[in-house]
C-alpha cells in the first residue's frame, strides 16, 4: 500500500461515495452552527420538507450576534436584525432537535471554542461548520472546514457534502520558539510567507518540533488561521498532548470506546515517504513576534520592522498596498513600534481560549493600562470565562482596567455591540484585518495575545519581549 | 436554481488584488435570515459614503458598468469568511459570472450552488479580459459554459477549465441535494459500516 498523509488517511476513512469523475460524498461527523448562516438553510429544509438527517451529530450555538455585556439575556441589549437571527436559531434547534447552547448557558461561547471544549471534536473526524474559521478542529486531526449555507442545508438534510479531494501541503515548523514567540506568531509568519493565496486548492499539515510542542489551545489558533492563508482546512497529528485534552470531556468516548478510539486514533499521522504537493518550512529559532501592518492577513512583518513602502511590492499587490497603507492611515518607513492605538481586542476563535487569557496576564499583572485606551477581554465561552476567574485571572484584567466581558465573536467582527468607529486603531488578537472588519473604517493590526496585552500597556505597538 | 447556458453581457473591471468577502459584503448585512435583497449592498463600503451617497468612481457607479453581468477581478477573489451572502449579493445584483487567476475555495464553491460561474485563468488572459472590460458598455463578452468558451468584445476566443460535475449540473440548474439524496442506499451502508467501525462517532 503506498504511503499517505494524514489528510488522505481521514478523506480515504470518510467517503460515503465516488463517482468516476473522482466527485464524493463525503460524510461528516459532525456539523456545528451558528446563527448568522444556518437560517436559511433551516428554511430550505422546512420548504422541501426535510428534516435534519442527524440531529445528534448536530451542535448549535449563538455566537456572532450576542452582545458580551452584563444583562444581556434582555432581548433590548441587541439590535433588532440580531435579536430575528438569534430567535431563529432558537426556533430551528428546538423545531429540529439539535444540540443547543443558547445565551442561558454557561456552555455557551464561540463556536470553535464550544466544540472542543465540549468534547465533540475528536481526532480522525470529518467536522464542518457554515464558517470558515472551521479550520481550528484541525488542531485535533480532524479534518475541518468551513462551507457556505448551501452546503448547511445539504449537510443538514443528508449528512455528507459533496467534494473533490485537495492537494496535499506541508508546513514544517522545525526547532523551538524562541521567549516572546507563540502559536499565533507561526500562523502568521506562515501566512506572511505563503501569502492569502498560497494554500488555496490545499489542505495543510502543521507539523515539526515546534508544532509538537504547542499545547492544543495554541494548534488550535495555529489551524484557525489556515484559512487565512487560503487553506481550508489545517490539520495536525494526535498525540499524547490531544489525547490527554480530549479524555473525560462531555462528549469524548469512555471505557471500552475511549480504548478503541484510542487504538484508531493512533494511526492517524503522515507514513514515510507519503507525498505532498507543496512543502514550506520555516525555523522556529528565526520566527518573531509579528504584527499586521496592512489590511490582508499576509501583511505580516516582525515587531521591529517598519511599515513598508507600495514600491516594496510587485504586481497587483502594489495598488493594494497603496490602499491598504491609506486605509490604515500610516507611512512608509515609520517604525511599527511608533505606532499608536486607541483599543486593544484580546478574544476570538483565534485567541479566546485560557492559555491565551494566561499569557495576557503574565504581561499585564500589577501593571495599568495606558490611560484613556479602550481595553476588552471577551472569553471565548463561558467556561473558559469561570476558569479565568477562578484562577484569579479576571482580577488581574479588572485591576490593569480591562473590561471583562460575557462569551461571544465581539469585535473579531463586529456583528454585535462592539465595534470600531472611523479611524479607530486596534491592537486585535482575532484573525482578520480587513477594511471595516471590526467596524466601519476601523483599523485592526493582528497580534499575539501577549503582544496585545504589551500594547495595552504602553499605547503603542510594543515589542512584548521588552516588557519581560 | 436557475440554469446557467450562455451569457453576453457587460463586464466590469475590478483589478485590486485581494477582494474579500468583508468588501463583497460588508457584515451589517449578514444579519438577514433570507437570500434575497442584498444586491443593493454588494460592496456596500466601496459603492456608498457614509451617509449613503454612490461613489462616483467606483466601478459598478459608472454608468456604463451599472448593468454589469460579468466581473473580471484581481487575484485571491472572495477570500475570507464562509458567507454565502457574498455570492447571493453578487447575484441578486445581476452578475452572473467573475473571472479571475485565482479564487478563495469557500466562495468558488458557493458560486456555483448560486447560478454563478467562476472562471479561472492565466493571468495574460486575465488582463486581456480586463482591457476589454476597461471599454465599457460597449465592449459585451460572451460567455458559453457548454463550449467552455469566452469570446471577447474583438471577437477573440479564451477556453477555460471547469468541473465536469459542476458544468452539468449549472447547466441543468441542478439541487445539489436532491442528487445527493439519490444515493441515500450509499449514505446508509456507509452508517452501517461506521456503527461497527467507529462506534464512538
Amino acid at each position: 500500500m503506498s504511503p499517505k498523509t494524514l489528510y488522505d488517511k481521514i478523506w480515504d476513512a470518510h467517503v460515503a461515495h465516488e463517482a468516476e469523475d473522482g466527485t464524493c460524498l463525503l460524510y461528516i461527523d459532525r456539523h456545528l452552527v451558528h446563527e448568522v448562516t444556518s437560517p436559511q438553510a433551516f428554511e430550505g429544509l422546512r420548504m422541501a420538507g426535510r428534516k435534519v438527517h442527524s440531529p445528534d451529530k448536530t451542535i448549535a450555538v449563538p455566537d456572532h450576534n450576542v452582545p458580551t455585556t452584563a444583562g444581556r439575556e434582555d432581548p433590548a441589549q441587541m439590535t433588532e436584525e440580531s435579536r430575528i437571527q438569534v430567535e431563529a436559531l432558537d426556533k430551528n434547534a428546538k423545531e429540529f432537535g439539535v444540540h443547543y447552547y443558547p445565551v442561558s448557558d454557561i456552555r455557551q461561547g464561540i463556536v470553535h471554542i464550544v466544540g472542543p471544549e465540549q468534547g465533540w471534536t475528536l481526532p480522525g473526524m470529518t467536522v464542518v461548520c457554515g464558517d470558515s474559521h472551521t479550520a481550528t478542529h484541525g488542531a485535533f486531526g480532524a479534518l475541518a472546514h468551513g462551507i457556505g449555507t448551501s452546503e448547511v442545508e445539504h449537510v443538514l438534510a443528508t449528512q455528507t457534502l459533496i467534494q473533490k479531494k485537495s492537494k496535499n501541503m506541508k508546513v514544517e515548523i522545525t526547532g523551538k520558539l524562541k521567549p516572546g514567540v507563540t502559536a499565533k506568531d507561526i500562523t502568521l509568519a506562515v501566512i506572511g510567507e505563503t501569502g492569502t493565496a498560497g494554500g488555496t486548492g490545499y489542505v495543510i499539515e502543521y507539523c515539526g518540533e515546534a508544532i509538537r510542542d504547542l499545547s492544543m489551545e495554541g494548534r488550535m489558533t495555529v489551524c484557525n488561521m489556515a484559512i487565512e492563508g487560503g487553506a481550508r482546512a489545517g490539520l495536525i497529528a494526535p498525540d499524547e498532548t490531544t489525547f490527554e485534552y480530549v479524555k473525560g470531556r462531555p462528549h469524548a468516548p469512555k471505557g471500552a470506546q475511549w480504548e478503541a478510539a484510542l487504538n484508531w486514533w493512533k494511526t492517524l499521522y503522515t507514513d514515510e515517504g507519503a507525498h505532498f504537493d507543496k512543502v514550506v518550512t520555516l525555523k522556529g529559532e528565526d520566527i518573531q513576534p509579528v504584527v499586521t501592518w496592512g489590511t490582508s492577513p499576509e501583511d505580516v512583518l516582525p515587531i521591529t520592522a517598519t511599515v513598508p513602502s507600495p514600491e516594496d511590492f510587485e504586481g497587483g499587490k502594489v495598488e493594494a498596498a497603496r490602499r491598504a497603507l491609506d486605509y490604515m492611515g500610516l507611512t512608509p518607513g515609520q517604525k511599527l513600534t511608533d505606532i499608536e492605538i486607541d483599543t486593544v481586542f484580546i478574544g476570538s476563535c483565534t485567541n479566546g481560549r485560557i492559555e491565551d487569557l494566561r499569557a495576557v496576564a503574565e504581561v499585564v499583572k500589577g501593571k495599568k493600562i495606558k490611560d484613556g485606551l479602550r481595553a476588552m477581554i471577551v472569553p471565548g465561552s463561558g467556561l473558559v470565562r469561570a476558569q479565568a476567574e477562578e484562577e484569579g485571572l479576571a482580577d488581574i484584567f479588572k485591576e490593569a482596567g480591562f473590561e471583562w466581558r460575557l462569551a461571544g465573536c465581539s469585535m473579531c467582527l463586529a456583528m454585535n455591540p462592539d465595534q470600531l468607529s472611523e479611524g479607530e486603531r486596534c491592537a486585535a488578537t482575532s484573525n482578520r484585518n480587513f477594511e471595516g472588519r471590526q467596524g466601519y473604517k476601523g483599523r485592526t493590526h493582528l497580534v499575539s495575545p501577549a503582544m496585545a496585552a504589551a500594547a495595552a500597556i504602553t499605547g503603542h505597538l510594543t515589542d512584548v519581549r521588552e516588557l519581560m | 436554481m436557475e440554469k446557467f447556458e450562455k451569457l453576453h453581457g457587460i463586464a466590469a473591471p475590478m483589478p485590486l488584488v485581494n477582494i474579500d468577502t468583508d468588501m463583497i459584503i460588508p457584515k451589517v448585512f449578514l444579519k438577514t435570515i433570507k437570500r434575497s435583497g442584498l444586491g443593493v449592498n454588494l460592496f456596500d463600503e466601496m459603492r456608498y459614503d457614509r451617509s449613503g451617497n454612490e461613489i462616483e468612481d467606483f466601478v459598478l457607479n459608472k454608468p456604463q458598468y451599472r448593468k454589469a453581468e460579468i466581473l473580471v477581478a484581481g487575484d485571491n477573489f472572495g477570500c475570507g469568511s464562509s458567507r454565502e451572502h457574498a455570492p447571493w449579493a453578487i447575484a441578486d445584483f445581476g452578475i452572473k459570472c467573475v473571472i479571475s487567476t485565482s479564487f478563495a475555495d469557500i466562495f468558488f464553491n458557493n458560486c456555483f450552488k448560486n447560478g454563478i460561474l467562476p472562471i479561472v485563468l492565466p493571468q495574460e488572459q486575465v488582463d486581456l479580459l480586463m482591457k476589454d472590460a476597461e471599454k465599457g458598455e460597449n465592449a459585451r463578452m460572451t460567455v458559453d459554459l457548454e463550449a467552455q468558451e469566452i469570446t471577447t468584445s474583438d471577437g477573440e476566443v479564451i477556453t477555460f477549465d471547469v468541473d465536469a460535475f459542476k458544468k452539468h449540473c449549472l447547466l441543468n440548474g441542478l439541487d445539489d441535494i436532491g442528487l445527493t439524496m439519490e444515493k441515500a442506499n450509499a449514505i446508509e451502508s456507509f452508517e452501517a459500516k461506521m456503527s461497527q467501525e467507529r462506534p464512538w462517532v
